[in-house]
């Protein structure tokens, strides 16, 4: 357990709240929160993994008050000033904010609905070759943290960290995010589906039956013994 | 003025303590800096509020139910499958489907964020990013039903796919019995956001 964001299994949250399909946001600037992520997304200065990272390191503190809105916005202040988008005296608005030199990239309105049909793929040919099959039984890395980068981004989640899975499915070869969060390139590798007994993971499972997917990278496996 | 943070001095701190005064200044900076065209936002914003949402899975569902050649397709390949249908794009590049059945009834979470099919659901719910949700649903997936009003046979297994990477998962619920002959569009209001993620499951006719 590194961080917060990393909360599942985690014991003492109450109940889940329905609710209704029609409801898709619940205050007004909730919306101008996730257009204003987005479309900032789309200039291109930081990638999909620098932008996680930057939500997962709020500090504890923040990270357990704000909204989910409010750690999206945190999140995008903090990446655009750690790359330079943005100074803190502008953010502060004591000085005037300069053009941005990367302004000819601004997503404009008539080129939204291109941009969000396009997404942004991950898949990537990798020199990396897989290593497991399905049916494999594997052991997940033991510390949920990043390899080479302390304190650094993973998508490895601690409830899972140490434990014997059996590898379901090859999703192919995906961008690796815990070296793309931190400019080490897209390192891409095969990922997995790894299946995992709930009894593997919980000391009391509800049911002996019960099973938890993770999609793991190869680099968070390792053959089990 | 900079709200609350005694404990560190993150730039975020440095914007206003009310959120929606935090977007208008964060929006105006960046309006300013050349980086946003408002008219932009505008338009993402009508997207995800009017045109992407949980129809567009429910249209799958329905005719995985009803077409076996397209489940068959789907199961293989779900990403082109839906890609034809005109359901590809930011959220959604990579998309696995998979099938309720007897004895395996299938559950969404994403842990460590929010991460959810955008082109086939829209935005995720609330309760789908609350804390409660992620960090229960790993552990007690059955009280996380009870509390959507439903109740697995004991010898149905619950499998909670927790999306990590950028896969996206559809759940396929189950067909209700007593739909028999009865046509896409007629299928499709049976189908509830919910039941493609697997906190429902398909309504009755």
């Amino acid at each position: 357990m590194s961080r917060l964001h990393d909360m599942g299994g985690r014991f003492g949250d109450g109940a889940v709240e329905p609710e209704a399909e029609d409801i898709k946001f619940h205050a007004d600037w909730h919306p101008r929160a996730l257009a204003l992520t987005v479309a900032t997304g789309a200039v291109g200065a930081f990638n999909l993994d620098m932008s996680r990272h930057a939500r997962e390191s709020l500090s504890p503190k923040d990270y357990m008050r704000f909204s989910y809105y409010e750690k999206w916005l945190g999140g995008l202040a903090n990446v655009l000033t750690q790359t330079g988008v943005i100074t803190r005296e502008e953010l502060a608005g004591s000085v005037d904010p300069a053009p941005s030199p990367l302004s000819p990239r601004k997503l404009t309105a008539d080129r939204v609905a291109g941009v969000l049909a396009k997404g942004g793929p991950v898949e990537r040919p990798s020199n990396v070759a897989p290593a497991f099959v399905a049916g494999d039984t594997v052991i997940a890395r033991k510390f949920a943290e990043n390899a080479d980068v302390s304190g650094g981004h993973t998508r490895l989640p601690s409830y899972a960290a140490g434990a014997r899975g059996r590898i379901l499915r090859l999703h192919g070869s995906h961008v690796f995010p815990d070296s793309n969060a931190h400019g080490g390139g897209e390192a891409p590798e095969p990922l997995y589906a790894v299946v995992f007994a709930a009894a593997e993971l919980w000391a009391h499972p509800e049911h002996p039956n019960d099973e938890v997917v993770v999609d793991m990278w190869q680099s968070y496996l390792t053959a089990a013994p | 003025m900079p709200h609350d943070h005694a404990s560190h001095d993150d730039p975020h701190a440095l914007l206003p303590s009310d959120p929606a005064l935090r977007v208008k200044a964060l929006e105006t900076l960046l309006t300013k800096k050349g980086l946003i065209d408002p008219a932009a936002l505008d338009e993402i914003i009508d997207t995800y509020e009017n045109k992407i949402g949980p129809r567009n899975g429910a249209r799958v569902v329905a005719r995985a139910w009803s077409n076996p050649a397209f489940h068959d397709a789907l199961m293989k390949d779900a990403t082109s499958v839906v890609a034809d249908l005109g359901f590809y794009g930011r959220q959604g590049e990579h998309m696995v489907a998979v099938v309720n059945t007897d004895t395996v009834h299938n559950m969404v979470v994403c842990t460590l964020c929010s991460c959810y099919p955008w082109p086939l659901l829209g935005i995720p719910p609330g309760w789908y990013k609350s804390d409660a949700y992620r960090a229960r649903v790993v552990r007690e997936p059955r009280k996380v039903l009870a509390e959507f009003g439903v109740v697995l046979p004991d010898d149905t297994a619950v499998r909670v796919w927790d999306s990590t990477a950028e896969m996206r998962y559809l759940v396929i619920p189950q067909r209700p019995a007593g739909t028999e002959g009865m046509d896409e569009e007629a299928l499709m209001a049976l189908v509830s956001r919910d039941s493609m993620i697997g906190t429902g499951l398909a309504g009755r006719p």
